[in-house]
């Protein structure tokens, strides 16, 4: 359970806003970092420092400025900076899934329809990807009166649970986990650290910002830290 | 580690090659390059007068570019110059590989005749001549684009704006083509009435496989529809990627423009 699923190198990442003065932010620079299968790495430190950025570069979502994210899709390795963008669709079909920390709720597209995307987006028939999806929002303690349902009223923590199901429902071999316990009360927090736990035990690869230090202490396997606070302005 | 491009990728559906198109004084589109897959939405953003509807026009073969070539490979698996080949066969083309949606559903409609009749003629067009066949098939899009099949025998002048729009898509998609142009689909339509229509094209564009052009100034409807986003300026193409990249880490200057400038995509 220790072959490498993302192996990236020197990788570097700022943003120029054109539209305020051309201000630069550098927000990581010559960052190395593998995650192997099994294994769960929680992305440690201050606000600021660049964690959901760098979630976000593996996620494929931020352009890198520099370096390359190898990441093992089928049995190729891919650069995710270099892919062109129907690769980077395939691998993120395929291999990578992420959970944001909010829902991007669809209008008029119900909870149970939202979680079983992912499985359909493969080819699996709508009947058993609604099945699939039912399951795991029971799991979730989301109730079947609300499954059919657009989650567009859901409470904040439903939607999360809901964004959750939808994350983990295609058994990804590397997950990226975006503060998935944020919203949550201990009970459904529970849940999720269970099913996060399962994903890892079955051979995921996730790397996650956890700030909930007992959350965190419940499935990562290590730590991987940011130094301080950046973005800072440069130049 | 070496990353290695799949060997079985598919052919590309559509290739567009420095498309240009001069009107007298102004420039329409200038050297628009893309490449678009079987399947795959691209979305085309830029304010109104950046060239979307011009270029749009000459990729629908509707327009005759100045320079540049619009290459589609047919269902035979042959790759035609969209702007070479003969007119007839390019009428033919239009009606039966790809379709074009208006913006305005009266372009794309014909008022004068019944809903079921807009959808119908196209299967006509297509040699389809057994009349219950074509009445069947009219009532299935109807309600495949949520239109009480009762209003089959009613004219769409008697339509609201929704369901006009709704019955140029089944007219449009009647004859399954491998791709749909659609320039603002849900432009002019009420808010609640468009989140019904994008939930529509989501769900068609993904059962039947459609590829799909799409124009729009709404940055929530491509990130709702599309795979990959051209963002265009003055008729030229200023940034090109995966959709919520190009919106969520924008580059251009022009981009982070259009991106800052809407409260929440």
């Amino acid at each position: 359970m220790s072959e490498p699923m993302i192996v990236a190198s020197g990788l570097a990442k700022g943003f120029t806003l054109h539209t305020q003065g051309g201000t630069r932010l550098a927000v990581l620079a010559g960052v190395d970092f593998s995650v192997a299968a099994g294994e769960c790495v929680a992305l440690d430190g201050p606000s600021g420092s660049g964690k959901s950025s760098f979630l976000r570069l593996l996620y494929g979502n931020y352009r890198a400025d520099a370096g390359r994210i190898a990441v093992r899709h089928r049995d190729d390795w891919v650069d995710l900076v270099t892919a062109p963008p129907r690769r980077v669709l395939a691998v993120r079909r395929e291999t990578v899934g992420y959970v944001s920390q909010f829902l991007r709720v669809l209008p008029r597209v119900s909870a149970r329809m939202l979680v079983a995307e992912p499985l359909r987006a493969r080819g699996v028939a709508a009947d058993a990807a609604l099945a699939r999806a039912d399951a795991l929002l029971e799991r979730l303690g989301i109730p079947a009166r609300l499954r059919g349902l657009a989650p567009a009223t859901f409470s904040g923590g439903e939607q999360q649970r809901v964004n959750i199901a939808r994350g983990l429902i295609a058994d990804h071999p590397v997950l990226l986990l975006d503060e998935p316990t944020a919203a949550l009360d201990a009970a459904n927090r529970d849940r999720v650290v269970a099913l996060i736990r399962a994903a890892r035990d079955r051979g995921a690869a996730i790397v996650g910002i956890f700030h909930d230090a007992a959350v965190r202490a419940a499935v990562a396997d290590r730590l991987f830290g940011f130094a301080a606070p950046s973005p800072r302005p440069v130049g | 580690m070496t990353a290695t491009m799949p060997i079985n990728d598919p052919p590309p559906l559509l290739t567009v090659d420095g498309l240009t198109k001069h009107y007298d004084r102004h420039v329409g589109c200038a050297a628009v390059s893309f490449t678009l897959w079987p399947g795959e939405v691209l979305g085309l953003v830029g304010e109104s007068g950046s060239g979307k509807t011009t270029l749009l026009a000459c990729l629908a073969g509707r327009l005759t570019p100045s320079a540049g070539a619009v290459r589609f490979r047919t269902r035979a698996g042959a790759v035609v110059d969209v702007h070479r080949v003969a007119e007839p066969e390019r009428r033919r083309l239009m009606r039966t590989e790809w379709g074009l949606v208006h913006q305005t559903p009266r372009d794309g409609l014909r008022l004068d005749v019944s809903a079921g009749a807009n959808i119908g003629e196209r299967l006509l067009t297509a040699g389809e001549r057994h009349y219950g066949r074509i009445r069947a098939t009219a009532l299935d899009w109807l309600a495949a684009v949520e239109i009480d099949q009762a209003r089959i025998d009613h004219r769409p002048s008697t339509f609201s704006g929704g369901m006009q729009q709704r019955l140029q898509i089944a007219r449009t998609l009647v004859n399954r083509p491998q791709l749909v142009y659609m320039d603002e689909p849900t432009g002019g339509l009420d808010v609640s009435v468009q989140a019904r229509l994008l939930d529509l094209l989501r769900r068609l564009v993904s059962d039947l496989g459609l590829a799909a052009v799409l124009v729009t100034h709404d940055l929530g409807v491509v990130r709702l529809l599309s795979d990959r986003l051209i963002v265009m300026r003055a008729g030229r193409v200023v940034e090109a990627g995966l959709t919520d990249q190009v919106l969520d880490d924008p580059q251009h200057p022009y981009t982070q423009l259009l991106v800052s400038s809407v409260l929440s995509v």
